[in-house]
This record gives structure tokens, sequence and C-alpha cells, in this order.
């Protein structure tokens, strides 16, 4: 499902980021570990096809990332990859139901309200689907945006920092949402956090250090 | 969800910037609408009142004031004419057909107009009730006036001096309306009509004549008793030319200015002349809706420029969940697009409204406005609109398309 050889990203020529060369099997679930600054969100933008890697090998499902030409690489996130962003960044101005459609419009995929309820449905949501996002609570609006990553059934499901400021039940019950919606559509579940609590809950690992390389933890 | 549906949500999300743009946009498509519409108007108006009118002769003076005052009813005339002149012109042989005019009373503010009956027949004045004038001090009324002073055949009224309203009555002496014109939308609506008679009869103090007289053949008949009975001579206030001949043009109004007491003016010079001075005003008005549709311009790209700035999240979302940097540029391009198209369509509402309105309320005496007219320009004008709408929009699209995914997702 994801492999990394010899990657390496630089912003702006400045600070070059090497990671460690790795490799999820598909349907695995992973967590990706190290403190800030360490590079874990510029490693999942370059598996998200957010950004275009620049040294080294990447694949993702099999699709050499370096390879793609932006518009196939905007086609491929869509239909490939579910992302839960830190900030949810769910659209204020569409409901929740919209929220998922957009999700399908944008990936090209047909539009399906029957995929959009089922979805929402398996994540609690049915009766919010006509609210807007500033309706919702913090939890509710994070499952929504969970049901936006997986309503395209994608390959790869990736998750960043998904427990921060969460207390440890609602620790465990995100990360447990993740896995279970993960392997509901059969996808590999890659998600970051520097959270100890989270750690535990995975057997797969890649830690991070700061600035310094990485070293393969498990 | 399609992209038009996502930009209308986007616009109605921000429903006080929407409005004020599209607000704002619209008053300077109305204003300019208004004004196209009111010159087209007006120019139509100028030009089907003087239409059949080749020249006008009268007495000399400003050839404008001679055509305003006998041809659209505006301004006093500026004196009158022998009518053993004006019946020696009027057998010309340049000249087709020849109808005098003899101004000098109102009724309310509506003009009374001695004549004959050719002049109804230049505005295709049906009868809509009643009969023409045959002998002096009987009137056929123009809808417009009868409406005013809500006169039916068979009433009487007495004529006021003067051209207009609130001059001395002549009560002793009362006219007959014996017919109503249909509505012709032309300066016939606002006029009574009698015959010559009656105005030299109210004006001479003669009372008894009553002379039976054709209004379809008036020289003939006016011809027989030329001379008052105090010995002065009668007159017209002018007389309406219209040549046999487009050569007449070259001869005629020369021959009149330079060989007789009289003057004459062609309605076509002098309301193109009219139309040039009002011109400049109207230019002024349109330098000033341009100035509105700059600003309203101007408040959409702000608006668009800083409702990006927040919605950059939206947009990196949008990438995130695989739209391509052409459609997020679309979709604002888009939002420009929709505000301008709902203002155009909204300014043109209002500018045939407005006009609409002040024709109803008669705000334009003479000049009968409506919002039922339509002139091309409109067109070009919506063009205009939707093309300012897509210029504003298009710096704030270059922006979306430029929203870097990764880097606006970490923010923190």
């Amino acid at each position: 499902m994801l492999l990394i050889e010899q990657l390496r990203h630089s912003y702006d020529g400045t600070t070059d980021i090497a990671f460690p060369d790795w490799q999820l099997a598909s349907g695995a679930q992973a967590v990706l570990i190290g403190p800030s600054g360490s590079g874990k969100t510029t490693l999942l933008s370059l598996v998200g096809g957010m950004l275009k890697p620049m040294h080294g090998k990447l694949l993702v499902a099999g699709q050499d990332m370096a390879a793609l030409a932006p518009s196939a690489m905007d086609r491929f996130r869509g239909q490939t990859v579910g992302l839960v962003p830190q900030r949810l960044h769910l659209i204020a101005s569409l409901t929740v139901a919209e929220n998922l459609q957009l999700a399908q419009y944008l990936a090209h995929l047909p539009q399906n309200i029957n995929r959009v309820h089922e979805v929402l449905t398996r994540l609690g949501l049915s009766e919010y689907a006509k609210r807007r996002p500033h309706q919702l609570s913090q939890g509710q609006a994070q499952r929504v945006a969970i049901a936006r990553a997986v309503i395209n059934r994608p390959k790869l499901l990736l998750a960043d920092e998904p427990t921060a400021s969460l207390d440890d039940a609602s620790t465990e019950a995100v990360i447990g949402l993740l896995q279970r919606e993960a392997e509901a559509v059969g996808a590999s579940l890659l998600i970051t956090s520097h959270d100890m609590r989270v750690k535990s809950r995975f057997a797969l690992q890649l830690e991070l250090k700061k600035l310094a390389g990485a070293e393969v933890a498990a | 969800m399609n992209i038009v549906k996502l930009s209308l949500r986007q616009l109605a999300a921000r429903p006080l910037h929407t409005g004020l743009n599209v607000l704002l946009l619209s008053l300077g498509i109305a204003t300019i609408t208004l004004l196209m519409l009111f010159n087209a108007q007006m120019q139509d108006r100028l030009l089907s009142t003087a239409k059949g009118i080749d020249l006008v002769v009268g007495a000399k003076g400003s050839p404008l004031q001679l055509i305003l005052s006998t041809v659209y009813h505006a301004d006093i005339p500026p004196g009158n004419i022998p009518q053993k002149d004006a019946d020696k012109l009027a057998k010309h042989p340049l000249v087709e057909t020849a109808i005098p005019l003899s101004l000098g009373d109102n009724l309310l503010g509506h003009r009374i107009v001695g004549t004959t009956a050719d002049y109804p027949a230049l505005y295709g004045g049906k009868l809509a009730a009643g009969k023409l004038w045959s002998v002096s001090m009987e009137a056929t009324l123009g809808a417009n006036a009868a409406r005013d002073a809500r006169l039916k055949v068979g009433d009487e009224f007495a004529s006021s001096h003067g051209l207009t309203a609130g001059g001395h009555m002549h009560d002793d002496n009362k006219y007959q309306v014996v017919g109503i014109f249909e509505p012709t939308g032309t300066v016939l609506d606002d006029l009574v009509l009698t015959d010559l008679q009656s105005v030299w009869d109210l004006h001479e103090a003669q009372t008894t004549t009553n002379t039976v007289f054709n209004p379809a053949d008036p020289l003939a008949k006016t011809k027989a008793d030329d001379d008052e009975e105090d010995g002065k001579p009668r007159e017209y206030t002018a007389l309406l030319i219209k040549y046999k001949t487009p050569l007449a043009v070259l001869a005629l109004p020369r021959m009149i200015n330079a060989n007789t007491n009289m003057q004459a003016a062609s309605p076509a010079l002098e309301s193109a002349r009219l139309l040039s001075i009002v011109g400049f005003g109207l230019d002024a008005f349109r330098a000033f809706a341009v100035i509105l549709i700059v600003s309203a311009a101007l408040s959409v790209f702000v608006a668009l420029y800083t409702a990006l700035k927040e919605r950059r999240f939206d947009l990196a979302v949008m990438r995130m969940l695989g739209s391509s940097r052409t459609r997020l540029f679309s979709a604002v391009l888009l939002e420009g697009l929709l505000l301008a198209i709902a203002s155009a369509a909204l300014g043109l509402f209002l500018g045939h409204a407005v006009l609409e309105w002040a024709g109803r309320l008669s705000l334009t005496p003479g000049l009968a406005l409506t919002g039922r007219w339509w002139v091309p320009q409109e067109a070009w004008l919506a063009l205009l609109a939707i093309g300012v709408g897509t210029f504003a929009a298009l710096i704030p699209a270059i922006q979306a398309y430029r929203v870097e995914i990764a880097t606006v997702l970490s923010e923190r």
C-alpha cells in the first residue's frame, strides 16, 4: 500500500527533512509519531498527494507519486486517499450531507445520496444531515470529517492528530472509530500523533526524530 | 452538488456582502437603463411628434421657440402671422398640405388649438366618442385633456386666457364638447381642438359669429371672410407645412425667411438641436452611472478578495478532496459572474420599473413614459455588467488557483 524509500523533502530549499524507509501493507493500520517539527504533517501531505515528492521514492497504492501530473494527482487524491485534517475544515456554507456530496463531486465520482446516508448512519449522524457545521459539537464535527474521508471508499485513510485535546474516553472512541471505518471500506489507516495513549493502540509505528533523520521503532 | 450550487451557497453564506454588491451594481445599471430608455423615448417622441411636418411657418423670432410652441406645445409662440400671407403660402406649388394653427387659450393647462381636421389626422387621431368640431365654439378633446377636466360629450366648459392654467376666464363664452379622441400616445392627447373661428371669436369679442365651417377645407372658407368687421386682419399662430417634393427643402425655407415677414423653421433641425442641448445633462448622468458601476466593481472585488482570505481553508479542503486548481478558479470566477447576472437582471428591472412608475404618475407632462420599451443597447449593458463582475472576480480567482493545500491545512 505504502512504500517509502530515500524520501526527502525541503521547504524553500532551507530545511531538509529525510524520512526513513518504510512500508505499510494493504489494510494495515499504523501510527506516525514524533515531536512537533519532526515532519509528521509533511510526510502525511506527501503520502496524501498534497505535496509532490522531490527526492526519493514514494508509492501509494502502487502509484509512483512523483510520476503523477498535477491534474492526475488531484484525481488520485480525491479517489484514493481520505484525509481527516487536524482542524476539521468542514465547509461552513454547506450542510453535513452536502459536505459529503461535495467530496463525491470533487473526486469526479457519481453523487450517490444513498451512500451519503449510509455513511452518516454508520457514524450515528443521520439526524444531523441537514445541519450546518456550526450547529454541531466538536465531536460530531469530527465524525462528519471522518465520514467525508471515507465516503469515496479510499484505499488509504489518513488522520492528522485526531486526538489532540481529547480526553481519554474520547481518544479511545475516535481511534476505535477510525480503525473500524478503515476496515469497513478496506482502507489502510495511517494517523499522526504525539500522544502516548494513541501509540499503545497500534502495533505498527513509524517514529520520526526532530530534524535528524528518523528511526524505525517497530 | 455542482459548481454553480457551490458558488450560490458561498454567496448566500455572506448575505450582507452579496446584497450590498448586488445593490450597488444594479443601481448603476438601473441608472444607465433609465437614461437610455428616457433618451430613446424622448427622441422617439420628438421625432414622431414632428412626423409629417416638414416646415413650420410662424412669426419671426427664435426658430427653436417656434417649433417648441407649435409642434411640441411646450413654449409660448413668438407671435402671429397674417392669415392673408399664410394662405398665399399654402397655395405655393412646393407645398403639399398646410395646416393652420391658432393658439391663445387653455383648459386647465391643456392648450386649446384652433385648427383643421388635417391636424388630428397627422397623429392618427380616432374618435372615441362624438364627432369632430364643425362650428365655432365646438371642441373635440384629446384623451388626457378630457380625463383631467372630467368632460364628456355634451358638456360645456369655459377656457382661460393664455397658454398655462390660471389665466383670465372667458366665462361669457362657453365651448361645447362634441367629441373625444382615443389615446394616441402623442401630443394630441393633451390638446383641445376647435376651429380657427372659435379663437378669433373669443379674442375679438365677437360673440355672434356662428358661421358654418368645414374643417376639411378651411382655407376655402376662411378666405371668404378674410377681414374682420373692424378691418383688423385675421391671424394664425403658425402654419404646419408638408412639402410636395423633397426639393422644396432647398427653396422654400429660404424664400420664406428672405422674402416675407414670416419665419420658417424645420422641426427636424430644431429637435436635433434640442437633443444636443439636453444631451449634456444626460452625459453628466451617464458619467455618474459609470462611477456607480466602477465603485460597485471595486466593492465586488474587495468583498471576494477579503472573503477569500477567510475561505482559504475551504479552498484548501476542496483541493484536498480532489479538486483541481482550475475548478477552484472557475468556482470563484462564477461567484463574480452570478453576482453580475443577478445585478444586471435587477438593474434592468429597476430601470424599467422606475420609468413605468414615472409614466403612471405623469411626472413628465407631454412625454408619456413607459417601462415597457426595450432598446438593443440594454443587451450590451447587461454584457458590460457581467464583464465587470467577472473582471472583479479575476484576481481573487487567481488567488484561489494558487492556494497551496499542504501549507494552508497545516496552519494552526
